[in-house]
């Protein structure tokens, strides 16, 4: 009998290590992993901030390290393009609780996981996904509408629930041993974690919660506010690392300001000057700001005041601030003694 | 001494995990046997490359810094 061919969908996380186990260790499939990056990745954007870890190191990326782990090559696909941003920016399924379109999200993923299968002539994708582990995606339903709308019908094996799930094509032709599945569902780990240990797994990434930006309030506040003062619902790429860098106010509804909150941030913002007002005190230390849109006097005002109420000039009684754009520089003198009130009523 | 590199991946001015998905193509596209220098901004690369490479069974040979940037020597190993 042909070995079979198999694409796996990695996070790094415990569900899909083990999934990867499963597949390649037990049913002994040839195994090709890969990691969609969506540019979404809560620790990834604090990684590239210089956040590290309790012992002070940045951490490796998790599906490169549960690559390295497990012996095998994790392919890192960016899918970060204008065509995965429209999909989150207006999607079929609706959003969560937040800005987290779930459904519509996996779908793309799997679409573009089941071109890179037809293309190595592969015979089916797997993941970690666990029946009843998420509120949205992860529910009998959504699971069978995700298999349905990204044409992997048949195709699409998720070992740790598959005795819970219909049998797929591969398991219905005998390629696989559908005993050998598990039959795990719910919230708890504590099935993983045995299986874990059997695997002899020893290390992995504890369970955060969930990694996505799109799943925090606060970003989900900053992501609808563009799509709200926008004519077309529409996000553009490098929007997305602005996104969860700074503090973020609404001037008007065609002016916004962001204003770094540390020397990382500082060294993020710098990168996306193109087109946008950078704004910061002359003369004291203090936050850099980014402006977007093109402000009136009075905004300028507001906005030099607001960038001056957050560094060491805040008690003075006059500050200049300087304003730059495309080779352009323009100082304005301004009293950065502003009332914390008065500037909450700006912040998104 | 510095290896002899076959090829330069610069990756300068992007974010991990671009320099990681740039690395495995030159690799891909290399072959068993060269050596790859490649350059990085992003701080991440320390932590990403090791792991990449024992991922892969590549060979890291070292990682400099120099000023802003990190030089990257990675020996491409051949496949079990």
């Amino acid at each position: 009998m042909r070995k079979p061919k198999a694409l796996g969908l990695v996070s790094g996380g415990l569900d899909s290590t083990l999934a990867l186990l499963i597949v390649r260790d037990i049913l002994g499939c040839e195994v090709r992993a890969i990691h969609f990056y969506t540019g979404f990745c809560i620790t990834e954007s604090q990684r590239r901030r210089g956040i590290a870890g309790k012992d002070g190191k940045v951490k490796p990326n998790e599906a490169l390290a549960a690559g390295a782990r497990l012996g095998i090559e994790v392919e890192m696909i960016d899918i970060s393009d204008q065509g995965y941003l429209d999909v989150i920016a207006n999607p079929k399924y609706g959003y969560g609780a937040n800005a987290n379109p779930c459904i519509d999200c996996r779908i793309d993923m799997f679409v573009r996981a089941r071109k890179i299968l037809e293309e190595w002539g592969g015979d089916f994708v797997f993941t970690g996904e666990v029946l009843g582990q998420r509120p949205k995606s992860q529910r009998r339903t959504t699971l069978w509408v995700i298999e349905r709308d990204s044409g992997l019908q048949g195709r699409l094996l998720r070992p740790l629930s598959a005795k819970l799930l219909p049998p797929t094509k591969v398991e219905l032709e005998g390629l696989i041993d559908r005993e050998k599945l598990f039959a795990i569902s719910g919230r708890s780990r504590k099935e993983q974690m045995a299986l874990a240990e059997k695997f002899g797994l020893t290390e992995y990434p504890q369970p955060a919660g969930g990694c996505c930006y799109l799943t925090d309030e606060a970003f989900a506040r900053k992501f609808f506010d563009i799509l709200d003062h926008r004519p077309e619902r529409r996000i553009e790429r490098d929007e997305i690392p602005l996104l969860a860098t700074g503090r973020h106010f609404r001037i008007s509804p065609a002016v916004k300001l962001i204003v770094s909150r540390t020397e990382g941030e500082n060294f993020q913002l710098r990168r996306y000057t193109d087109g946008r007002y950078l704004v910061q005190a002359r003369d004291v230390p203090g936050p850099l700001a980014l402006v977007e849109g093109e402000p009136t006097w009075e905004e300028m005002v507001l906005i030099s005041r607001i960038v001056g109420r957050y560094g060491k000039g805040r008690d003075r009684s006059e500050l200049v601030v300087v304003w730059e754009k495309d080779g352009g520089k323009d100082e304005l003198v301004v009293d950065p003694r502003i009332e914390d009130s008065s500037i909450d009523a700006y912040r998104i | 001494m510095r290896p002899h590199v076959d090829r330069v991946v610069d990756t300068s001015g992007t974010y991990c995990p671009v320099p990681i998905i740039e690395t495995a193509k030159a690799a891909r596209e290399e072959g068993p046997g060269k050596t790859l220098l490649v350059i990085a901004t992003d701080p991440g690369i320390e932590a990403d490359l090791p792991v990449w490479c024992q991922g892969t069974r590549n060979e890291l040979l070292g990682i400099e810094r120099e000023g802003g940037r990190y030089l990257c020597y990675v020996r491409l190993v051949a496949k079990p």
